[in-house]
């Protein structure tokens, strides 16, 4: 239907403004960008800059005060069928287990139950949950309950993955293993990823392009290219090229202050 | 083996039971406390002993009047916590008004039941009804509000309904608060069925305590007391017993799970 690498979601002056108590904030100002179908983005900004209205805005969660966002050519007005959402908490239920807290999205969608169950256990494997399935979320780590959290939004196939964060609890360590896989998943299932991250080197090592925002209101400072082979290694985080591109980066933030988080 | 059973956590109450028994024994023997200020022990087991049929009989009246009183709350208290809950508006209205009901001793106002409802059942269950009311609310509302705002947002990303959102994520994560309201309650409808009992009733316990009262008849009095801190316990446990069967999940539980 969509041509190779036509524009799967495009947005065009795209401005938030939230009425509050004490009168209206202007969240963010006349974004313009678009993201191809298949292809890795992150946002990185500042805090409070409004990383999480534009993913919600993207999800249909929330309006647009003005401009144009759409989905595949459509206008995204309300939650969208062809989206899954990971946020920064895994938000599982604590009295499902990891298959039933999967199985969720299925329900809520009244997916086929044998199909959803074997799409499930699929994805399971894929993000190595095996012999996990009948455990409670406090049985599990940080990192595993995130990765239950991104199967439940691969549950229904979406094209497209919103991420706020996703990776903000972990520790380090963990944190760069999930960024592997989240690599090797995103390689495998080729979805189109919007990652809203602080950390100026996961965008740079998962990412086709960084979007960088400004202070608020926000507005896009700079989008750059990232070409660097795939796959890549955490090894790569040691070359001079990914250097060049993390400290572009972050140039803008040493302008503005700081990425506080 | 002994051992084991006095270390066994059920019995650990009724050994602290026997230890403040003791106490009390000794207490009156060492500072001579005379009979008519505070009945020794035997007394009041030998009361409980000889008035047991009557106790028990007027422990049922008293039990029935906590349990209609408690349905009540069930049947109002959560549904009114979940509109307050989900409506700022109502919330605005009606949550100001229930605290300053709240405040109004029932003890005061228990003799109006009674000229309202008559001498049945009905002003022990208003009583224990308005006394078991507001924990209950409380803490529901409190379970409602606490659902985390991205597993909302998350229920609208997969397209859920109004009612599957309730039914599938708020109301199970409201449950253990729910529970902890009802807990509480339960020991306060039991204390407003007394009350009611003691403005205008000639039966059940809170009737018993009256007369002992009047009759300075301390071991009695002592015996209903008992048997009335017995109901408060067991129907407490009941509703543990059933906590335990909705909500294994939660922490509170998991040492069973
Ligand atoms: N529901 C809301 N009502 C009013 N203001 C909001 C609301 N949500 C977010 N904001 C404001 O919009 C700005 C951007 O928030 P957010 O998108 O959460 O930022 P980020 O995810 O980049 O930290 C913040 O200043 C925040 O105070
Ligand atoms: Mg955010």
């Amino acid at each position: 239907m969509l041509m190779p690498n036509a524009p799967l979601i495009e947005a065009r002056g795209v401005t938030k403004i939230y009425q509050t108590k004490d009168g209206p904030v202007e969240s963010l100002r006349s974004l313009d960008f678009s993201i191809r179908d298949g292809e890795f983005v992150s946002v990185v900004g500042p805090s409070g800059c409004g990383k999480s209205t534009l993913l919600k805005m993207v999800a249909g969660l929330l309006g647009v005060t003005a401009g144009s966002l759409t989905l595949a050519g459509q206008p995204i007005e309300g939650p969208q069928k062809d989206v899954g959402i990971v946020f920064q908490s895994a938000v599982l239920l604590a009295w499902r287990t990891v298959l039933d807290n999967i199985l969720l999205q299925a329900e809520i969608r009244r997916m086929p139950k044998a199909e959803a169950l074997a799409k499930a256990q699929k994805l399971i494997a894929m993000a190595g949950l095996e012999g996990f399935e009948g455990k409670y979320p406090w049985q599990l780590s940080g990192g595993m309950q995130q990765r239950a959290s991104i199967c439940r939004a691969l549950l229904h196939d979406p094209s497209v993955l919103l991420m706020d964060e996703p990776f903000g609890a972990l520790d380090a360590l963990t944190r760069e293993k999930m960024n592997l896989e989240l690599q090797r998943i995103w390689l495998e299932s080729k979805k189109t990823v919007l990652l809203i991250t602080h950390s100026i080197p996961e965008a740079v090592f998962l990412s086709d392009r960084v979007i960088v925002m400004s202070e608020r209101p926000s507005s896009i400072a700079a989008i750059y290219d990232i070409d660097l082979p795939r796959s890549r290694t955490l090894d790569m985080m040691g070359t001079p090229e990914f250097s060049v591109y993390a400290k572009k980066v972050r140039s803008h933030f040493y302008a503005q202050g700081s990425l506080d988080h | 083996m002994l051992r084991r059973l006095m270390l066994s956590p059920t019995l650990r109450p009724f050994l602290l039971i026997i230890l403040l028994l003791v106490l009390w024994d000794l207490a009156i023997r060492i500072f001579s406390i005379p009979a008519y200020l505070i009945p020794r022990p035997e007394q009041v087991v030998g009361q409980l002993i000889s008035e047991w049929s009557r106790l028990l009989n007027e422990s049922w009246k008293t039990t029935q009047a906590t349990l209609g009183g408690f349905a009540l709350t069930i049947l109002f208290g959560i549904p009114v916590a979940m509109v307050i809950a989900y409506s700022k508006l109502v919330e605005s209205y009606v949550y100001p008004l229930l605290v300053f009901s709240q405040s109004i001793p029932k003890i005061a106002i228990a003799p109006l039941f009674v000229v309202w409802f008559g001498f049945g059942i009905l002003p022990k269950i208003i009583s224990a009804f308005l006394l078991g009311f507001f924990p209950v609310v409380v803490s529901t509302v409190m379970g409602f509000k606490s659902v985390e705002p991205d597993m909302l947002d998350l229920a609208r990303s997969m397209g859920a309904t109004r009612l599957q959102t309730f039914l599938k994520i708020s109301l199970p994560h409201a449950l253990p608060a729910i529970f902890s309201g009802l807990k509480v309650s339960i020991t306060l409808a039991v204390v407003g069925a007394v009350v009611g009992e003691f403005v205008g009733s000639n039966s059940g316990i809170g009737y018993v305590l009256q007369v002992a009262n009047g009759n300075f008849d301390l071991p009695l009095m002592f015996a209903a007391l008992v048997v009335l801190s017995s109901i408060g316990v067991i129907l407490f446990l009941a509703i543990d017993v059933v906590e335990r069967l909705m909500i294994p999940w939660h922490a509170s539980q998991r040492q069973l799970f």
